[in-house]
């Protein structure tokens, strides 16, 4: 989700893009593999690569009921850490294993290399639309007629988790709507603290706003690509945070390290608008602020509005090759629909179910400790609802995220602004996907 | 004068004794704090005393992975280095003691492989394991860990000079074999460049990432390094294994730190030795 080493994953995709030239494409295996997705005749060992911990101990129980089908976990960093470089790799020299983990912003450069198997053929995996919520569904196949290029596995609904004892103690009341926000912000800097702390490092979360408020980055109308970074969404989402920046109510410490932990532990920062998962990152990263934070849905723009961003999740794909495309998919749908695995991830990994009633696990009916007893997963279960299905990735990601990155540092530190960075993260976006030969519309 | 001419080079001496020292010294320090104490307490000084728990809980986390991990480096490492270290010896004696056609093709041909970065060979090493279906083995990383070619170079050089052409004739006059003489005197003559050879070689196969990152999958073969990554790049998800991570990078450099006192003082007569002949 969020790449430590970029430059390492760079280097990684820049030798990959050499050896491309070097091997023929396997045109005919493509559409062989996708129309068979029926089952193999005896036991078959599925090979399943994924960075999530404890995995083990969920596959183990797999493993136990059905002999015929076993799979063997491999694992390795995370994806940009260097997972989705040796998928490439794997690909390109032919023993890619059957399953993979992959988050759904890098789906589409698999799919785009030609990389996964449709399993729109698989009837079982079709059934199973219904069980998603909408927008996990969209993730995996792309908005496309007739294709499926993954499980979903797990989601990253938003809400705003915010320091309840500081916004009451200072009377402030909690924002529900951005404009709210920035006026809120402005209390908080009289208090002597920052809202939140913008991160300018991890673009991810600038994506879930975006997403949020409507912007659409990509579309592929099924030859071409259209790269849109600068719609009328994104734009008045960058112009808000570029105000926030301008006054000086934000803090910017490159998230994900310690000052940045620091910041949260020691209540400088006092909200923080992330995905499901960052409940966990506040507990590691701020121990001392325990029983003083709250969650709050997302703030809106428009009053009364319920809308939610994603930020993260990732799902379980079929990579093309698998001699046993059924077997995968039957395996797939037990890991990421059947109550068993949903909870054993959970417990394991902290992963939030993309299923509808994976939102009603017993884990996540509690209320956490941690935020003063409150039922947090119902802030999420509802929002993951509220999340607007047709955002779609584009095929280069890790690089848009590099360049966004870079030019949002800028911006933060003052050389250029939010919509500056934007404009030349469309442009370099769109010069990688040419030289990639990906097809774009202008 | 005299006394400034001394106080110049220790005062540099000394920071940059300093700057070396530093980073092992916030590692030590970080590593024996509890998470929490971690942000909120002055990074260079101790908190609570944890590292015993830490230790504990790091080599208990997944059925004791992080064992198998150093073990592997170890073997990689270890048998790599001693493997390679008599290959490259071998490679070097033969190329500044026997003539034949064809000798400085070779030797020219060795040393332009120490400007080709092993990084740049991953990709390539994956892709030939990948014919033979032995990517994600042991072997897919100790093999192309053998290969040394800056040992060729230095123990050629080293074997040019200190292994008389005289001590050989003598022992081929004697009855002894090749063989026997290249095991029994001239590794001995060599001996301060193949520690030196050693301690280098063991450092690179340690320090080498990209190899094992490219070739392995199964958790059960990655050397410390990979695993330690692996845990890294989780570290916002699975927030415990921050402590791990720093807590394994500190026992993780004991094995070098162990290697190095136990053979610098080989590595400083060879160097001295070298340097008067």
């Amino acid at each position: 989700m969020r790449p430590p080493m970029r430059s390492l994953s760079i280097a990684l995709a820049s030798a990959l893009a050499l050896t491309a030239c070097s091997s023929g494409g396997d045109a005919e295996e493509t559409t062989a593999g996708a129309a068979a997705c029926a089952p193999s005749s005896g036991p078959v060992t599925l090979t399943y690569t994924t960075w999530i911990p404890g995995i083990d101990n969920v596959v183990k129980v797999w493993n136990e009921k059905n002999p015929n089908i076993q799979v063997k976990v491999q694992t390795g960093p995370n994806g940009n850490g260097g997972t989705y470089a040796n998928f490439f790799n794997q690909l390109k020299a032919g023993n890619a294993p059957d399953l993979g983990h992959i988050e759904y912003d890098a789906l589409p450069s698999f799919r785009v290399q030609d990389g996964l198997t449709n399993l729109a053929d698989c009837s079982e995996v079709t059934a199973a639309k219904d069980q998603f919520v909408d927008w996990t569904w969209g993730q995996v196949t792309f908005g496309e007629q007739n294709s499926v290029y993954g499980v979903p596995q797990d989601a990253g609904p938003m809400a705003l988790f915010y320091r309840k004892d500081l916004f009451e103690k200072n009377k402030i009341p909690v924002p529900t709507t951005w404009d709210e926000y920035a006026a809120a912000a402005e209390k908080v800097k009289a208090a002597g603290g920052y809202i939140t702390n913008f991160s300018q490092s991890d673009i991810n979360q600038f994506a879930g706003f975006a997403w949020q408020a409507g912007g659409r980055w990509f579309a592929n109308d099924g030859t071409k690509w259209t790269v849109n970074l600068q719609d009328e969404a994104t734009t008045k989402v960058a112009n808000y945070w570029q105000g926030l920046i301008d006054k000086k109510l934000v803090s910017s410490v490159p998230p994900w390290t310690t000052e940045w932990d620091n910041a949260y532990n020691t209540g400088q920062a006092w909200t923080w608008t992330s995905a499901v998962w960052g409940a966990n990152s506040i507990m590691s990263g701020a121990p001392a602020t325990k029983g003083k934070w709250a969650v709050a849905p997302m703030p809106q723009w428009t009053a009364g509005g319920t809308v939610a961003g994603n930020w993260g999740g990732s799902a379980t794909a079929v990579f093309k090759g698998s001699k046993h495309p059924y077997e995968a998919a039957k395996f797939a749908l037990w890991l990421n629909t059947s109550e068993e695995a949903l909870t054993l991830l959970n417990k394991e990994a902290q992963l939030y179910p993309a299923t509808k009633a994976g939102a009603k696990l017993p884990a996540l009916s509690e209320g956490v400790e941690f935020y003063g007893g409150q039922k947090i997963y119902d802030v999420f279960a509802t929002a993951s609802t509220q999340v607007a299905p047709d955002f779609v990735w584009g095929p280069t990601m890790t690089s848009t995220y590099a360049t966004a990155s870079d030019s949002f540092k800028g911006a933060v530190s003052g050389s250029g602004t939010l919509l500056d960075a934007l404009k030349t993260t469309q442009t370099k976006t769109i010069e990688n996907l040419k030289s990639q030969a990906i097809p774009v519309a202008e | 004068m005299k006394n400034a001419n001394r106080i110049a080079p220790m005062l540099v001496m000394g920071a940059a004794t300093l700057y070396f020292l530093v980073p092992i010294w916030w590692l030590l320090v970080a590593a024996s704090k509890t998470r929490g104490e971690f942000t909120s307490t002055t990074p260079l000084w101790f908190a609570d005393f944890a590292l015993i728990d830490n230790l504990k809980e790091l080599f208990a986390y997944g059925d004791g992975v992080f064992l198998r991990w150093m073990l592997n480096s170890v073997v990689y490492t270890g048998g790599a280095a001693l493997l390679g270290t008599l290959l490259a010896a071998m490679c070097g004696y033969a190329l500044a003691k026997y003539r034949f056609p064809g000798r400085e093709a070779i030797f020219n041909i060795v040393l332009s492989g120490v400007l080709v970065p092993a990084t740049a060979l991953a990709l390539p090493l994956f892709l030939i394991f990948s014919q033979f279906e032995a990517t994600n083995t042991f072997w897919s990383v100790f093999l192309p860990s053998l290969v040394n070619p800056f040992g060729v170079y230095l123990a050629r050089i080293y074997a040019t000079a200190s292994v008389p052409d005289e001590l050989l004739e003598a022992a081929r006059l004697d009855g002894s074999g090749e063989i026997r003489t290249f095991f029994t005197i001239s590794t001995r003559l060599m001996f301060p460049a193949l520690v030196t050879i050693f301690l280098f070689h063991f450092v690179a196969v340690w320090n080498n990432f990209l190899l094992p990152l490219i070739m392995l999958g199964e958790e059960k073969l990655f050397p410390v390094t990979l695993g330690l990554y692996s845990w890294n790049t989780q570290v916002n998800q699975i927030p415990e294994l921050r402590m791990l991570v720093l807590t394994g990078a500190l026992v993780s450099i004991v094995p070098l730190v162990i290697a190095f006192l136990l053979l610098q003082r080989f590595w400083r007569n060879g160097l001295g030795s070298g340097a008067i002949k």
